[in-house]
């Protein structure tokens, strides 16, 4: 290429140095002007059109500078998010942000994405004046603030999180909900935590033999609280202080938070600020008046704690319909709080008969598994369902099971087969099969 | 059985040797105040239950003020969790967990309404009036008189109807609710 046609009119706020040195900038722009001079101007090749005819507008010219904190597609705006319209008459779903599971693939859900549930809203903590205490049964109480706890060995581990209310909609309801995924299994969702392992924090302080609760209390405006068992605490429980490689968002506990992995979501306290150490659950509204499980005799599961094995497929749902006969793959998540899923079956005919799935590994322990499987349409009504099982031979109960089990009152810990059916245009519904 | 105890005595008085000056690589010693300032919890057996006291006579007025605007009166319900009422409810399908027909502590409800209510002030009032108003809703739930003292002595001797109906489900559901049979 040459330049000799071109005359290039300089804008002094364009100069990056002296005599003529400019911003990087300018010259793609430029090129750009004298690509397109050059194009037209010989003669001798008029005849031919230029190579790039036909292709789009973006594929011409160099794309938009690069943006200080990455956001998704504009086109994928108001598609891929967390909420679905609130009913009519209904002020607001926004208490609850959930995960749209049928938009997604993998099993890491991206940070903006997770479900967050709140009961006494998202504080704006600044990180200088957030200090997490750890007293009670210990030999000698400590402090620490983030930029402290930064200087710990870290473990960066996937898990996934779960609230407890996540399906509630499948107790009670006497309808099948259709609002896609949101409400019936949007509060779920998978993330690479990073933190220091509570129980390196707890050994430094000392903790007496005869403690058997931690108690822990968030900074929110609702000094939120729950027990956390002991044994637990000096297994895998963390305090997270990243999310998918960058510090926790607000909504996720920013600067600080408990990680219970395979727990249900509310134990792991966001915001955390104070853990006690000591003989006795506290017994705190949120272990008592709620995400306590009501029976059918009158009684009450309470600190029914890790989130049962489960599955649901993502793919088809009745946000994605089939749209001709022939080969599909089935898809879709697996999880146990307990431990590693073993083996995740799909069913096509409403639990007749069964086939295993195909798990994708690294298959990892209270984290999200996926799953695969083929499936010929055939244009037929169909049934979908997946069974998980986890490495300790639990096996997720059909809805049957689990009402005979528990009534329709328990409102929490709602973990059955998940049905889809399939009708001879490919319109798929959610049913309870 | 002799012999694990003898390993778990010899452990632990190692465990005590290795840690007699208890040291943080990277922490800082707390003080009381850091504590205070942090720690909410009151306990079931009144283990944390600040000074003050009060009466559902001297609630009553300050529930019409504070929180009858989201809760309602025990006559007509408000938009938020309704606190009256709803016993006999629980394990029926019309279920209605309120603080008196579901609640097990009444040390909870203290607990909770000192640290979180009125939901857009928190921690606005004062210790004794949050045991009147605490009084308040145990009293017109029919569960203790009217002029009764509610303080940090009286309050955990409180008994709530649904207190026998909670089953330890950690670490696992007992055998008759399991689903993994
Ligand atoms: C601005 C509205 C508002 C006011 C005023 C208010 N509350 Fe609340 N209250 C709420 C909301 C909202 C919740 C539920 C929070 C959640 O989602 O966890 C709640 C929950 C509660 C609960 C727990 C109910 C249950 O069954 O778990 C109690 C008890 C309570 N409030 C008592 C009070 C008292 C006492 C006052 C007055 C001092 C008060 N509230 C003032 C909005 C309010």
């Amino acid at each position: 290429m040459t330049e000799k046609n071109k005359t290039l009119v300089v804008d002094p706020l364009d100069q990056a140095a002296g005599n003529g040195l400019m911003s990087r900038r300018l010259f793609l722009n430029s090129a750009i002007a004298g690509g397109a001079t050059l194009a037209t101007a010989g003669n001798a090749f008029a005849q031919e059109a230029v190579v790039g005819e036909g292709q789009e507008e973006w594929t011409l010219m160099p794309g938009d500078d690069l943006p200080e904190y990455g956001d998704v597609s504009r086109y994928e705006k108001g598609r891929v998010k967390r909420f679905v319209a609130p009913p009519p008459g209904l002020a607001t779903a926004s208490l609850s942000g959930r995960t749209p599971l049928h938009l997604l693939h993998g099993t890491i859900t991206p940070s903006g994405l997770h479900f967050e549930v709140t009961h006494h809203g998202i504080p704006d903590i600044d990180p200088d004046r957030h200090e997490m205490v750890i007293h009670g049964m210990v030999k000698k109480p400590f402090k620490w603030n983030v930029e402290q706890l930064e200087n710990y060995p870290t473990v960066s581990r996937q898990y996934f999180l779960e609230c407890s209310g996540n399906t509630r909609v499948n107790w009670a309801d006497p309808k099948p909900d259709q609002n896609f995924m949101y409400m019936t299994h949007g509060l779920v969702s998978g993330s690479e935590w990073t933190g220091v392992p509570l129980s390196t924090l707890l050994d430094e302080c000392g903790v007496s033999p005869d403690a058997k609760w931690i108690i822990a209390e968030g900074a929110d405006s609702g000094s939120l609280a729950r027990s956390i068992p002991i044994d637990k605490a000096l297994d895998d429980t963390m305090v997270a202080i990243y999310q998918n490689g960058e510090r926790l968002r607000p909504s996720q506990g920013y600067p600080m938070r408990i990680l219970n992995p395979g727990f249900e979501g509310n134990v792991s306290i966001k915001w955390v600020r104070s853990l006690y150490v000591t003989d006795k659950p506290v017994m705190s509204r949120f272990e008592t008046s709620k995400y306590t499980d009501k029976l059918h005799d009158g009684k009450s599961l309470q600190f029914s704690l890790e989130m049962d094995v489960k599955s649901v497929i993502t793919r088809p749902s009745n946000a994605l319909s089939l749209e001709k006969r022939g080969m599909y793959e089935i898809t879709g998540l697996a999880w146990s709080g307990r431990g590693k899923i073993a083996k995740v079956e799909v069913s096509a005919d409403g639990g007749r008969t069964w086939a295993e799935a195909m798990l994708e590994g690294p298959i990892q322990s209270k984290m999200l598994t996926r799953f695969r499987i083929p499936w010929m349409w055939e244009g037929r009504p169909a049934i979908l369902q997946s069974r998980a099982i986890d490495e300790f031979g639990r096996v997720q109960p059909s809805r049957k099971e689990l009402l005979a089990a528990r009534g329709r009152q328990a409102y929490y810990h709602y973990h059955a087969i998940h049905s889809w059916s399939i009708n001879a245009r490919g319109a798929v519904r959610h049913v309870f099969a | 059985m002799f012999l694990r105890k003898i390993l778990m005595a010899s452990l632990l008085l190692c465990g005590a040797t290795i840690t007699v000056a208890q040291e943080s690589r990277f922490g800082t010693p707390a003080t009381q105040a850091d504590i205070d300032k942090r720690f909410w919890s009151t306990f079931p057996d009144g283990e944390n239950l600040p000074d003050g006291q009060g009466t559902a006579m001297l609630g009553k007025p300050l529930f019409e003020e504070q929180c009858t605007i989201c809760h309602g009166t025990p006559e007509a319900r408000g938009e938020n969790d309704v606190l009256f009422g709803g016993h006999g409810t629980i394990g029926t399908d019309k279920a209605l967990a309120t603080v008196g027909s579901y609640w097990p502590y009444a040390t909870t409800v203290f607990n909770y309404i000192r640290k979180a209510m009125p939901y857009t002030a928190p921690m606005s009032m004062t210790n004794s009036e949050y045991y009147s108003i605490t009084a308040y809703l145990l009293y017109e739930n029919g569960i203790i008189g009217e002029g009764d003292v509610i303080n940090k002595e009286t309050l955990p001797d409180v008994k709530m109807p649904n207190a026998g109906n909670f089953i330890m489900a950690y670490p696992e559901v007992p055998e008759e609710y399991s689903i993994q049979k």
